[in-house]
């Protein structure tokens, strides 16, 4: 293949690219796998969104309801054993829901999508270290999308397809006596298969990020985004191999009389919960640091100066990484551990407000002064410092092991920490998808459909969880098909903001269809002074190859 | 540092979490053992030197998970002084027209009294067969460690409950080679 010079060319069709199959399929190109992983990462979101529809239109009214429907068409059954099914279909709904969001949405979005497309083009690197193992990570993830699915259609237990034990997989509900079928085995694959492309995706990053960058970017002047992206990788690297261990030891419970979390040959069912929040706790860091690393470049660009308080940035998320390994317990206070242990588990939570606080408040000192240009991605990332503070600051009362003995498990969690996921890491989601849009695929969005797609997204997110709180306080319990007649008022009103979201989404890809059909040209920068990182020295959309000569970075670069 | 050498040290770390994953188990049995957490009970070899004033109740707990059996303590609580060794007995009958193989797990609450409640004899994670229609009398000789006496935030601790979990082991291949908590 010729080596194009970056200067030298158009941003059109004067690259070299291979033909469609070998472009697509064989792709080792950072910006085709990132492509790849957002078009991934759109059909899965469109399914686990569409499974929490399912779970609003159960919820809209007190009884069980509309959910029989479509198990009686599924299964041909009626009567009690329809209504019997359902409940058991209810729990495998909401359990797709979480993993294919968290799985096969956020995290192949976030890291897949908008880090294999700006980590290099930000550190001013020509591709990631391994590209071949970038192509692997990312079939690896669509053949663990495949295999999810194939898990929701095999028998499970208790009557129906699919695993419906939640995403968190406690045994013994998910041993052989909760869900015998085939169901649960195939999921565990699915998530081995998942958690072995997202190890190699971080190795990739790692190596990309410490020995890629260019001439003069120094660790400490590399972009927030890449730096987002570095922790989350070092995370990946740690958490993942602990679940593929629970997972492992959980297979051979199920398959091969191994008795790890069976407490009649002296296992413990509790283990397993460590060790799924060893893992899981800084699996909600990975999903919130690249948005965290990409909203500071939407505030900066917009505000038109650098971050505010650039290190402590940095290293506020590399704290809060770091102490996001010792927090792990707060999820499980009520097994029946000692209050000695409650309390440093308290007091360690309540710690990571602190980087975290460091990181709102920069955002916010950034704005402060600044000449605020109220563009589409900067509306869509005051939403989300917004949302996710909410978020925050429900977190911080659900980590006092005291009050939340009560909210365990309550409607007040799910609020919580779909403030901070759904609403935050998402709205992060859409707040780069409208700040890279153009960079991408070299085309303008219709700003008004973006505008509209923030504002009756952010009602409709409000509606559909801020009641929610008010539920769990009154002490609605999460995962239940039904409820009583009292809670009806609340949930009426999430689900008629599920409905409100619809809209918004339509909107979503009606704006997407709408650029794509209309082709207005996109600007090299259509962000003016305020956008410094180096994706915009490049025309839109970059060139296949970029950076082969590297650019080097100034001493007042970076932020 | 060159690619490889960060891939290797970085595929490094993974191997060594998921290695940890692992080493959780005998990790986690050993740390339960050694703090008393989850109300993990000690074994002793011998009775302690001295005896207090103190007097602990300790009430008896028996439970069936999936056996054809009746399993009751033949005693429902015995007034304990700290440090004195006591004798309690447990009575287990199988119920069905077939032999039984049992297993029985046990643990004590409050949690925190783990560590202080040790036992010189029990019938605890071994392997033991029961004749159809056969009852059987099993022993407990246990004692309160004097210890608990010099701990502040165990001395609340008027009651402690020993529960046993009588668990069918045909059902569960390779019960007895993993009976090594005990």
């Amino acid at each position: 293949m010729p080596m194009d010079q970056v200067a030298a060319h158009d941003h059109d069709d004067h690259d070299h690219k291979p033909g469609f199959f070998v472009r697509w399929f064989f792709s080792t190109n950072h910006k085709d796998i990132g492509t790849l992983y957002l078009v991934f990462a759109l059909i899965a979101g469109i399914v686990g969104y569409s499974l929490s529809g399912l779970i609003r239109l159960e919820l809209a009214e007190p009884g069980i309801g509309p959910l029989t429907g479509i198990v009686e068409m599924l299964y041909g059954t009626s009567g009690p054993q329809a209504i019997e099914q359902t409940k058991s279909f209810y729990n495998t709904v909401i359990t797709y829901h979480g993993l294919i969001m968290i799985f096969f949405m956020v995290m192949p979005a976030l890291i897949g999508g908008f880090g294999n497309w700006f980590v290099p083009l930000m550190i001013g690197a020509p591709d990631m270290a391994f590209p071949r193992m970038n192509n692997i990570s990312f079939w690896l993830t669509v053949a663990a999308f495949v295999l999810a699915c194939i898990s929701m259609i095999v028998p499970g237990g208790n009557g129906v397809n699919g695993f419906g034990g939640g995403w968190v997989l406690y045994p013994p509900l998910s041993g052989m006596a909760g869900h015998p079928g085939p169901s649960m085995d195939l999921l565990i694959l699915s998530l081995h298969t998942a958690g072995i492309a997202s190890i190699l995706g971080a190795i990739n990053f790692i190596v990309t990020i410490l020995n890629m960058r260019a001439p003069g970017m120094t660790l400490h002047k590399m972009p927030l985004f890449a730096w987002s992206l570095l922790v989350t990788a070092i995370l990946l690297l740690l958490a993942l191999p602990v679940l593929a261990g629970a997972l492992t030891m959980l297979l051979t419970d199920r398959n091969f009389g191994s008795q790890f979390f069976d407490p009649s040959g002296g296992g413990d069912p509790i283990m397993f919960q460590h060790l799924f929040w060893f893992f899981g706790h800084p699996e909600v860091y990975i999903m919130i640091l690249p948005a965290f690393g990409l909203i500071s470049h939407i505030v900066s660009t917009f505000s038109k100066k650098p971050i505010f308080g650039y290190l402590g940035m940095a290293y506020a998320m590399v704290a809060i990484g770091a102490i996001g390994f010792i927090v792990w317990a707060h999820h499980m206070y009520t097994v029946g551990m000692p209050s000695d242990m409650k309390a440093y588990f308290v007091a360690a939570t309540m710690v990571i407000a602190v980087p975290t606080g460091i990181k709102i408040f920069s955002w916010i000192a950034t704005m402060w002064g600044g000449s605020i240009d109220f563009s589409v991605p900067m509306v869509w990332a005051i939403g989300f410092i917004f949302l996710f503070t909410v978020g925050g600051v429900t977190g911080v009362v659900l980590a006092n092991a005291g009050i939340d003995h009560s909210l365990h498990d309550t409607y007040y969690v799910v609020a919580h920490f779909h403030y901070v996921l759904s609403l935050g890491a998402v709205f992060g989601l859409f707040a780069g998808w409208y700040y890279w849009f153009e960079k991408m695929f070299g085309i303008k969005y219709n700003k008004f459909v973006g505008y509209a797609h923030f504002w009756i997204m952010f009602i409709a997110s409000n509606l559909i969880f801020f009641p929610q709180h008010f539920l769990g306080l009154n002490g609605m319990p999460r995962r239940y098909v039904d409820y009583p007649e009292a809670f009806s008022l609340w949930n009426n009103v999430s689900s008629w903001g599920y409905a409100l979201s619809m809209v918004a989404t339509l909107l979503f890809f009606y704006g997407l269809v709408e650029a794509m059909v209309r082709r207005r040209k996109g600007e090299a920068n259509p962000w003016g002074e305020g956008a410094t990182t180096l994706e915009w020295t490049l025309p839109s959309p970059p060139p296949f190859h970029q950076f082969n000569e590297l650019p080097v970075v100034k001493n007042e670069g970076g932020h | 540092m060159n690619n490889s050498r960060i891939a290797i040290i970085a595929i490094g770390a993974a191997v060594f979490m998921l290695g940890l994953a692992f080493a959780s188990k005998p990790l986690y049995d050993t740390f339960c053992r050694v703090t008393g957490f989850g109300g993990t009970t000690r074994i002793a070899e011998s009775a302690p030197d001295r005896i207090s004033d103190r007097e602990i109740t300790v009430r008896f707990d028996a439970n069936v998970a999936n056996a054809p059996l009746k399993f009751r303590a033949t005693q429902n609580a015995l007034p304990v002084q700290v440090g004195a060794h006591s004798l309690a007995f447990y009575e287990v009958t199988n119920t069905s027209v077939s032999d039984v193989s049992v297993i029985a797990s046990y643990n004590v609450t409050p949690h925190k009294a783990g560590r202080f409640f040790s036992k010189l004899e029990c019938f605890c994670f071994e392997e033991r067969i029961i004749k159809a229609g056969e009852t059987k009398k099993l022993p407990v000789i246990f004692f309160i460690d004097p210890a608990i006496d010099e701990e502040s935030n165990v001395d609340d601790v008027r009651t402690i409950t020993l529960s046993y979990t009588f668990f069918q082991t045909d059902d569960f291949r390779g019960a007895a080679n993993t009976a090594s908590l005990d």
